[in-house]
């Protein structure tokens, strides 16, 4: 097996330690702004939604400003985002490089987008449930989380996984500006050094955490559809 | 129960719509109220303004004794629980069970698991699902759905259900049973119901009371047997020949339809009952008595509110159709000759 290894990707053997310290990187990247982003997300995207002029918490100034920040920080290319962000990524996490300094530009990355796929998936409530709760005498808290967020559960869990695939592509950009993990790796070696084995390697094993998380989220849309 | 008093809603945008006109109305306590009117008229509008979803730009709102367009919102949520609505789309939330969407209105009522759990089965008897609790609303068919609605909506032991539509999507067999099904709650549970509909044949067959809804205002009102037995607005008489076949006599007249053929002397009539009380025996007693023929073209009579309502047309022919028709007068039965032989 190791034999098999060596003569298939001699590259990636020669350098195991810093090959698994690089996908370690990119598992706590995911992981750390994945976790961010459906805590800060969700919350975001549910008041873009609830703000809308007509909706339950309508409220124009504060609707203004959260689409207009989601508008910008989602037409900035990250790698842009990522340079200016360096700043406050120095000022928060006292670093602007390795996977601490990648937290903060991915996770402004991530948000936004993350909260138009919510502000979407809660759209596509239908309009009369909001009658329904309303005629029952819930209040807009209630409707959002016993009406809105339950509705919308597999909206809810399709975005997410959009994101997370976004945030895997975002990680290994990342990588090219000094952040670690997988993108890095492949660039410093297979790119750099024309190890065109260690660039194969890292490709499918995106590819194969991306498949994952398709898999795992149409699963979960799956079992919440009825 | 419910009194509306001088209540408008206009909605202002682009354009103004004046959706409902100073309308003032009072449903009593344990009725069946239909509101009856063309798609446009501002039935549902009218509705919403019963438990607020809608807030009037005008007027006030009393519901149980409560004056609710005086209250803030969170009173106002209280007073909701209290007045039940259900739907032409049924709004049942997909993600839930039967048996949870029934308890949904229960969340936060401090009643157990096992009361709740009691309650929902009991009301999923009542209305004739109890073996539906765990099925999801995208395995019911329309009707059911609507059930599983009517027993949501009284989880809460409500006073008041407001029906918008309800059956507007549902087969006419299907409606005869949601419509039986609310009748019977009614006469159980003594709860006050207000059904919106643009059909005629809905409030025929359960309200006590109704009123004509036309461009936003309440243009006729009152017991179901009276607004149908003589009708003084022209809406109204259009939606009350919608559920007769006498109106079509016109239309064969025109068409000159060898039915309506007659001899010279002969007269087509149109007779209508109204408050008279009387039954077809009367034809056959103006036939012996002034010796004419009736021939009936088209007949319907039913019964509304205990009491006999329709009519009939007729070709009258013999020497002394003009003292039979004077007769028939005499007896309350409204007249109108329709074409001369
Ligand atoms: N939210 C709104 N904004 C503006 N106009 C409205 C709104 N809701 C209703 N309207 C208008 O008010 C009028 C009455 O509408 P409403 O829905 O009450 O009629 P309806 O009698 O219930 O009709 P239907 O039988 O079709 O349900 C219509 O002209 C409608 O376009
Ligand atoms: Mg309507």
């Amino acid at each position: 097996m190791a034999e098999f290894l060596t003569s298939i990707m001699p590259h990636v053997v020669e350098r195991s330690d810093q090959f698994w310290q690089a996908f370690r990187e990119t598992l706590q990247m995911v992981g750390i702004v994945g976790v961010l982003a459906v805590v800060i997300g969700i919350p975001f995207g549910v008041l873009l939604f609830a703000t809308k002029p007509g909706a339950i918490l309508q409220n124009r100034p504060v609707h203004f400003i959260l689409n207009k920040i989601c508008d910008i920080f989602r037409s900035i290319p990250f790698i842009l985002l990522a340079m200016i962000l360096l700043g406050l990524s120095r000022l928060i996490m006292g670093t602007g490089i390795g996977v601490k300094g990648a937290i903060i530009p991915l996770t402004f990355a991530t948000v936004p987008f993350l909260g138009r796929q919510i502000e979407g998936a809660l759209s596509e409530v239908p309009a009369g449930l909001l009658e329904a709760a309303q005629s029952m005498g819930c209040s807009p808290w209630e409707i959002i989380t016993r009406v809105y967020l339950k509705e919308a559960i597999p909206g809810i869990a399709r975005g997410v996984t959009i994101t997370l695939i976004s945030l895997i592509n975002f990680t290994a950009i990342a990588g090219a500006i000094g952040a670690g993990g997988l993108g890095s790796f492949a660039i410093s070696y297979g790119h750099s050094r024309g190890y065109t084995d260690i660039m194969w390697t890292v490709l499918i094993i995106i590819i194969i955490m991306v498949s994952l998380v398709q898999t795992i989220g149409n699963a979960v849309v799956k079992k919440t559809s009825h | 129960m419910i009194t509306l008093d001088h209540v408008s809603k206009t909605f202002t945008g682009a354009n103004e719509v004046h959706a409902v006109r100073d309308v003032s109305l009072t449903v009593d306590d344990g009725e069946i109220f239909g509101i009856i009117g063309y798609s446009g008229a501002g039935k549902s509008t009218l509705v919403r303004c019963i438990n607020l979803l809608e807030k009037p730009t005008a007027g006030t709102v009393t519901v149980d004794g409560k004056e609710l367009t005086a209250m803030g919102e969170k009173d106002l949520r209280q007073e909701r629980k209290k007045i039940s609505m259900i739907f032409q789309q049924f709004n049942l939330l997909p993600s839930r069970t039967v048996a949870q969407n029934v308890a949904f209105p229960l969340k936060g009522s401090g009643l157990g698991k096992e009361v709740v759990r009691k309650k929902v089965m009991d009301l999923l008897d009542m209305v004739g699902l109890p073996d539906k609790a765990d099925a999801y609303p995208s395995q019911l068919s329309g009707g059911q759905k609507q059930r599983v609605a009517i027993a949501r909506a009284l989880a809460s032991d409500p006073k008041v259900l407001l029906c918008d539509e309800a059956t507007s999507a549902l087969d006419p067999q299907t409606t005869q049973s949601i419509l039986h099904l609310i009748q019977d709650i009614n006469r159980k549970t003594g709860i006050t119901v207000v059904v919106i509909t643009h059909e005629m044949a809905v409030v025929k067959e359960i309200c006590h009371r109704v009123a004509v809804m036309d461009a936003g205002a309440v243009v006729e009102e009152g017991t179901v047997f009276d607004v149908f037995s003589s009708p003084q607005q022209s809406v109204t008489r259009s939606f009350v020949s919608t559920t007769s076949n006498l109106g079509k006599i016109e239309a064969l007249i025109a068409a000159d339809d060898p039915m309506t053929a007659l001899a010279p002397g002969a007269v087509i009539a149109r007779l209508n009952y109204g408050h008279s009380n009387v039954s077809e025996a009367t034809i056959s007693e103006i036939s012996r008595r002034f010796n004419v023929d009736v021939n009936i073209i088209f007949s319907n009579v039913e019964i509304i509110g205990g009491q006999s309502l329709g009519g009939l047309v007729a070709v009258i022919s013999g020497d002394r159709v003009r003292e039979a028709i004077g007769y028939l007068s005499e007896k309350n039965v409204v007249v109108e000759v329709l074409k001369r032989g």
